[in-house]
Order: C-alpha cells, then structure tokens, then sequence
C-alpha cells in the first residue's frame, strides 16, 4: 500500500476486523452490482469508497430526472446519460484506485452466466421479479453467494444467500408473481431515503462476506419499514422443496422468467 | 383465539374453522394471491393454505413481494 492508500483507509486499518490484511481481501474482493438505480447507488458508492477493487455494475437503462429523487449516483447534469457510465464516473473521482467494469445491458438468461462468471460476491439491485428470479437462480446454480433487496413504498427487505448452504430467494417465494401483480416503485411510489438504508445494508454484507468476519444475513429475512421506523428479522429455513436449491430441483439452468417479465424490462 | 401475525400478537375471535386460506381473507392481507405465509418457522407450499387450520399459539409470518431497486 502506498502512503496515500494508507491514509485514505486508515479508519478502515484501525479497525481489528479489518486491518492491513483485511484492506488488502477488500482490493483483491471483486463485486457485481446489477442495477444503478435506488439501491445500486448506494452500494457503488460505499464499495467503491471502500476500497473494492473490481466492482462490475450492470443497467441497460439510461438517467431519467424522475431518477435523482432517490439514485445519489446520478446527478442532474447525467439525465440522459446511460446510467453504468454516470456511476463510474462517481465511483472512479471518490476513489480512482478501484477498477470499475460496465455492463450497458439487462441481465438475462442469455448472458447472467458469463457476467456472474469473474466474481466473487454478487448484488441484486434490480427493479423487477423476472431479474430477481433469474439472479437468484444464476447464482444458486453456480455457487456465487449474493445478496437480495427489495424496496417498495416505505418497505424494504433483504437476505444473503449462501448457496447450498443457507436459504434461498425460491426457498421464500418459490415463483415469481404474475406480470403487474404486485405494483412497482413506478407505480406505487418510493420514500427516496429507502434505498439508501437497505443498499448500504446489501454493502456491508459484501463487505464483511470478502473480510471474511462477522454474521453474514443468511437463513432470515430482514425487513424494514420507514414509517414505524422498526426493523424485523424472520427466520428462513432451506425447504427441501425448494424448485432451485432443494432436493429434486426442477431448475437446473438459468432460465428467463417469461411470465414475470413487464413491457418495461423488455423495452432495453 | 391468540396467535401471533408478523411480531405483533393478534386476538381473533374463536373459529374452530379457520384455515391460513380464510385468515388471509379475514385479515384482507395485501398481495392475498402471492403473500408467502410462514407458520411457526415453516414456509408453507401455497397449496397447503386451504387445508391448513389455523390454532390458538399460531406465529404466522406474512412474507410480501418487494420488486424495486433500480428503476
């Protein structure tokens, strides 16, 4: 580390569970954000303040004004901006040693596999059941721990997952719902501070999954609502029937959800 | 009845009737049709919730659909 790397860190060495070496796990530690939206902002934020040092993030969207309410990430100059080259820009001037990788692309069945492939945790930032299903799937079936979070209205939730290991998105809701079952932010609305303490929580699992230290938030559920200011934490067991990480899988590959997907998430 | 839904205990007029399919109803939880209900630690296979009853000492989790984050 250069005497510079040293102090941009030093509150980070200080600490017992991170130290030199755990600041050196955090360099070689590479992280996939998939979304740069309300939760990916935070994440690619704090990760690459952190000192990680690849960090791929994954959006085909472009900046849109409605965005800034809640997407730190992006400022107004950006709208219009494809939102990957918007967030490496921010994530590159708070710390210009990480590598940051951009995926201008939405995640699917076609190309999940090779995205996930080079690294070592994953994040799911997305906006829409078809992409948190096949996320879930992707990384189950290779082996990739990652963290889920969902956010709607004033109510966030989030779980880590262990493959094979601890309990998985399908262990909770074995299929996706319908097309427009359940509303989007874009339809129901998002309080703009809600991404940011649930996407700093998916950070810190990243963060302490390559220290290798602490508890990470495997077999339960964490939620939170804003407006009664409560967090809760549900227990989650593996279910033996779980369709992608039970005992008889019927999922075996990475598979789009076609029936979860909205006119929305096909638009590109 | 007593039972406990989401942390917060719950008195429910008695109902030697009630199945986690009529809870749901009862109560007009939101998402109905897709909400996973965990009951005393266990997930429940959605086809399970008619047959189901629902007893005195019951911790029902509601498990809801959280689809945002980057839009």
């Amino acid at each position: 580390m250069t005497e510079e790397q040293i102090e941009r860190y030093s509150r980070h060495i200080i600490l017992k569970e991170v130290g030199g070496k755990g600041q050196k796990k955090l360099f070689d530690g590479k992280v996939l954000i998939i979304g740069a939206g309300g939760l990916g902002a935070p994440i690619a934020l704090y990760l690459a303040a952190a000192g990680i040092g690849t960090i791929g993030i994954a959006d085909a969207d472009n900046v849109d004004l409605s965005n800034l309410q809640r997407q730190i990430i992006h400022f107004t100059p950006d709208v219009g901006k494809p939102k990957v080259e918007s967030a490496k820009e921010k994530m590159q001037a708070i710390n210009p040693d990480v590598k940051v990788i951009t995926y201008k692309e939405w995640i699917s069945a076609a190309n999940v596999n090779t995205i996930i492939a080079d690294y070592d945790f994953i994040i799911d930032g997305t906006d829409n059941f078809a992409a948190k299903f096949l996320i879930n799937d992707a990384c189950v079936l290779a082996g990739k721990p990652y963290s889920h979070g969902g956010i709607l209205a004033f109510d966030g939730q989030t779980i880590t997952v262990k493959p094979k290991e601890s309990a998985c998105y399908r262990c909770i809701f074995p299929e996706p719902p319908p097309k427009d079952a359940i509303p989007t932010c874009s339809q129901a609305g998002v309080i703009g501070v809600l991404p940011g303490v649930l996407g700093t929580i998916q950070a810190t699992e990243a963060i302490k999954f390559l220290l290798g230290k602490g508890e990470l938030l495997t077999d339960r559920l964490l939620t939170y609502n804003a407006l009664r200011m409560k967090f809760r934490e549900i227990p989650i067991k593996r279910r033996t029937s779980c369709p992608v990480c039970g005992d008889n899988p019927t999922i075996t590959e990475a598979v789009d959800e076609l029936d979860a997907m909205t006119v929305c998430d096909l638009k590109g | 009845m007593d039972i406990t839904i989401n942390g917060k205990e719950t008195l429910l007029p008695d109902n030697p009737d009630r199945t986690i399919d009529s809870l749901l109803e009862e109560l007009d939880v939101s998402q109905r049709l897709y909400v996973t209900v965990e009951l005393n630690g266990e997930v429940l296979e959605r086809a399970a919730h008619e047959s189901t009853p629902v007893t005195n000492g019951d911790t029902i989790e509601f498990l809801y659909f959280m689809g945002g984050g980057a839009q």
